[in-house]
C-alpha cells in the first residue's frame, strides 16, 4: 500500500497547486491560457522542460536503450539538446514577442493574421488537434495502468495474489489489485482535469515545475542506489563489454547511420507542438528565455543519461525481455536492487511524475477556445469570460472523452502509441511553415496550405505503408525488406517501421514541406502591405519580430 | 569574418559533430570507468551544445526584442 499512498499524496499536492493557482489568478483570458505572461526564468525553464518530459519519452528511452544500446542517448537526447534550444532561440522568442505585441495565444492565431486567411488556420488547427489527441488518451491510460500496478495485492508468499474472474463466459485467474484500471484512470483523469480546470496555465506550469524537480531528485537517488547495490556500474559495463552477446549494446551497431541522422530532425517537432508553443507565450520577459536556452541541454543530460545507462545495465540483470516488456526496466531495477519500501516510494514518485498529459489537455482547450470559439464569433459576442469558460468546459469534455476511449480501447493502446510516433514526424515537418511565417516575408497562405497538406498526406501514406506491410516486417536485427522490389531500396520495411532509402520518413517529410512552402509561396501573391508592415515593420531587421527590409524590397 | 558568419559556422559545425561515425563500433576507453566512449562523447556533446547556446545568447541575442519588451504594453487592451 505504501506506493499507493505516495501516489495519493502526490495527487493531493498537485490538486492543491491547481487550486492555489486559481486563487492567485484573475478571470482574464490571458491569465487562464498563458498565466498572464508572467512566468519567471526558473519556473519557465522547469515548466517548459517538464511539459516535454512525458512517460513516452522517459520510460520509452530506457526500454529502447535496453533493446538498442547506448546510442539511444545520441538518438533521442543529445540531438534534442541542440535542436530544441535552437528552436527556442530562433522561434520561441519571436512567438513570445508577437504574442505579447498582438495578443496571440496560439500559433493558429498568428498564422491566420500573418497570412490574412482564416482557412489556413483552420486546416493547421485540425491537423495539430488530431495529432495531439492520442497523447491525451495515452496519458489517461497510463494513469490507470500506473495506479493498478502500484496497488497489486501481494500474497503471503510475496508474489501477486490471484483471484478468479469471468472473461467472455469463462473463469480465468487474474492478479488482484486494490485499485482497478478503470478506477485508477478515473482518479488520475479527475485530478488532472481539476487542476487544469481551476489553475489553467499557471496551475499546469507550477505542476510541471514540481514534477521536474521531483523527477530529478528521485531519479538521482534511484540511480545512485541501484549502482551501489549492483557493486558499481563500472563492473557491470566491463562484464557486458567482455560478452559478445551484450557488447554491441555498448556501441551503436544496432542503430543504422541513416536512422541516427534522421533522428536529428525529430526535435524540430518541439516548437510545433501546441503545448510547447503556447508555453513560450507564458514568459514574463524575453530574457527569461536566456536561461532556458542555455540550461535545456543540461536538463536533458541529467534526465536522459541515467535513463539510458539504466536501460543498458538492465540487460545484465534481466536478459531476454522483448520489445514492450522492456519499457518498465527502471521499475524492475528498483524492485530488485532496493528494499521494497524504498522501491515502492521511488517507483511511485517516478511514475506519478510522468503519467499525466496536463499540458496537452490545456493546449487543446486553448486552441478550441481561441481558434474555434473566439475566432468564429464567440469572442466578440460573449466576451472574454465566456472564452475562459469555453476552455474550462472543453477541459471537462476532452478529459471525459479520453477516459471513456481509454476504457473501451484499452487493448488498442499500441495504436495510440504508434500515432504519437507518427505525430513527432508530423509536427517536425510543420516546422518549415513556422520558419517561413517568421523569417520569409514572401511566404503566402498557399505555400503554407500546400506544406500542411503534404504533411497530412505523407503521414497518412506512411501509416498505410506501415500497416499494409506488417507481414513483411523483419525481426529486430534482421536486414530491411524492400516493400516494392521494382523500386529497389527506395521504400524499405524495418522491424519498427517504414524507411525511405534507409532514412526515417521525417526526412522526406521535412524536405517536402519546405519545398511545398517555397514553391506554393513563389507561385502565389504575397500578403498585403499593411500585414507585412505589421509583422515586418520598416526600420527593424531580419524577421517577423525584428524586421528591417521595407515591403518594397520583397 | 563577421560575427554572424562565425556563429552560423559554429552552429553548423556542432550539428555535424553529432554524427560521430568514428565512435560507431568502439567501446573503449570507458570514461569514468563506466561510460563507453560513444556515450561519453554525446555527454560531452550536450555540454558543448549548452556552451554553444551560451555563445548565441551572449553574441547573437535579438536585442530588438529586449527593446520591444520595454516599449510594448503588456496586452493590446492596455494600449487603448
Amino acid at each position: 500500500m505504501i506506493p499507493a499512498i505516495i501516489v495519493a499524496a502526490y495527487l493531493c499536492v498537485v490538486l492543491y497547486i491547481g487550486i492555489f493557482a486559481f486563487r492567485k489568478g484573475t478571470s482574464s483570458k490571458e491569465d487562464y491560457f498563458v498565466a498572464g505572461r508572467s512566468l519567471g526564468p526558473y519556473v519557465f525553464l522547469l515548466a517548459l522542460f517538464g511539459t516535454n518530459m512525458t512517460a513516452f519519452a522517459i520510460l520509452g528511452s530506457s526500454g529502447l536503450a535496453y533493446q538498442r544500446g547506448i546510442g539511444v542517448y545520441g538518438l533521442m537526447a543529445s540531438a534534442s539538446g541542440l535542436v530544441i534550444p535552437l528552436c527556442l532561440f530562433f522561434i520561441g522568442t519571436r512567438l513570445w514577442a508577437l504574442g505579447k505585441k498582438f495578443g496571440h495565444v496560439t500559433q493558429v492565431q498568428y498564422f491566420r493574421d500573418r497570412w490574412e486567411c482564416s482557412h489556413i488556420g483552420t486546416v493547421i488547427f485540425a491537423l495539430t488537434a488530431a495529432m495531439l489527441v492520442p497523447y491525451i488518451i495515452i496519458g489517461v491510460m497510463g494513469g490507470g495502468h500506473t495506479l493498478e500496478a502500484l496497488t497489486t495485492v501481494m500474497g503471503a508468499d510475496g508474489k501477486p495474489a490471484l483471484h478468479e474472474v469471468m472473461r467472455n463466459g469463462q473463469a480465468v485467474m487474474e492478479t488482484k489489485h486494490w485499485v482497478s484500471y478503470e478506477v485508477g484512470g478515473a482518479i488520475v483523469a479527475l485530478v488532472v482535469m481539476s487542476y487544469v480546470f481551476f489553475g489553467g496555465m499557471r496551475g499546469t506550469a507550477w505542476v510541471n515545475t514540481f514534477q521536474t524537480l521531483l523527477f530529478l531528485g528521485f531519479g538521482a537517488i534511484a540511480f545512485v542506489l541501484i549502482s551501489k547495490n549492483l557493486g558499481g556500474f563500472d563492473r557491470i559495463i566491463s562484464e557486458m563489454a567482455a560478452d559478445p552477446k551484450t557488447a554491441p549494446l555498448l556501441t551503436r551497431q544496432r542503430i543504422p547511420m541513416a536512422e541516427f541522422f534522421s533522428y536529428t530532425l525529430i526535435p524540430l517537432s518541439a516548437i510545433m507542438f501546441p503545448h510547447i508553443a503556447i508555453m513560450c507565450m507564458t514568459a514574463e520577459k524575453v530574457s527569461s528565455f536566456k536561461k532556458t536556452i542555455i540550461f535545456y541541454p543540461i536538463c536533458i543530460l541529467l534526465i536522459w543519461l541515467p535513463c539510458v545507462v539504466l536501460g543498458v545495465v538492465a540487460v545484465h540483470q534481466f536478459p531476454g525481455l522483448k520489445v514492450g516488456e522492456s519499457d518498465d526496466v527502471i521499475l524492475r531495477l528498483l524492485t530488485a536492487n532496493t528494499d521494497p519500501l524504498l522501491a515502492g516510494m521511488l517507483g511511485a514518485a517516478i511514475m506519478a511524475c510522468v503519467m499525466a498529459s496536463d499540458s496537452q489537455i490545456l493546449a487543446l482547450c486553448t486552441m478550441f477556445s481561441q481558434d474555434v470559439f473566439a475566432h468564429y464569433g464567440g469572442g466578440q459576442k460573449f466576451g472574454e469570460k465566456a472564452q475562459v469558460w469555453t476552455g474550462r468546459i472543453f477541459v471537462i469534455l476532452i478529459t471525459t472523452l479520453a477516459y471513456f476511449i481509454g476504457l473501451h480501447l484499452e487493448d488498442k493502446a499500441g495504436i495510440f502509441e504508434l500515432a504519437i510516433r507518427f505525430a513527432f514526424s508530423g509536427f517536425a515537418a510543420l516546422a518549415p511553415v513556422m520558419l517561413a511565417a517568421l523569417f520569409w516575408k514572401r511566404s503566402t497562405k498557399w505555400g503554407a496550405l500546400a506544406a500542411t497538406l503534404w504533411v497530412a498526406f505523407a503521414m497518412a501514406g506512411t501509416w498505410w505503408l506501415f500497416d499494409s506491410t506488417a507481414a513483411l516486417a523483419p525481426k529486430p536485427g534482421q536486414p530491411f525488406v524492400q516493400i516494392f522490389p521494382a523500386f529497389g531500396d527506395l521504400l524499405l520495411r524495418s522491424s519498427s517501421g517504414v524507411l525511405v532509402h534507409g532514412y526515417l520518413p521525417v526526412l522526406p517529410m521535412v524536405l517536402g514541406s519546405a519545398f511545398f512552402m517555397v514553391m506554393g509561396s513563389l507561385l502565389t501573391k504575397p500578403p498585403g502591405l499593411a500585414t507585412l508592415n505589421k509583422y515586418f515593420p520598416p526600420g527593424n531587421h531580419g524577421d517577423a519580430a525584428t524586421s528591417s527590409l521595407s515591403p518594397k524590397q520583397i | 569574418m563577421k560575427k554572424t558568419t562565425l556563429l552560423t559556422l559554429l552552429v553548423a559545425l556542432v550539428y555535424l559533430l553529432h554524427q560521430d561515425f568514428w565512435n560507431w563500433k568502439k567501446i573503449e576507453p570507458l570514461v569514468l570507468g563506466f561510460l563507453p566512449i560513444g556515450l561519453a562523447y554525446h555527454v560531452g556533446y550536450s555540454l558543448v551544445a549548452a556552451a554553444t547556446m551560451a555563445l548565441l545568447v551572449r553574441f547573437a541575442w535579438p536585442k530588438q526584442l529586449d527593446a520591444d519588451e520595454k516599449s510594448t504594453p503588456r496586452r493590446p487592451e492596455d494600449a487603448r
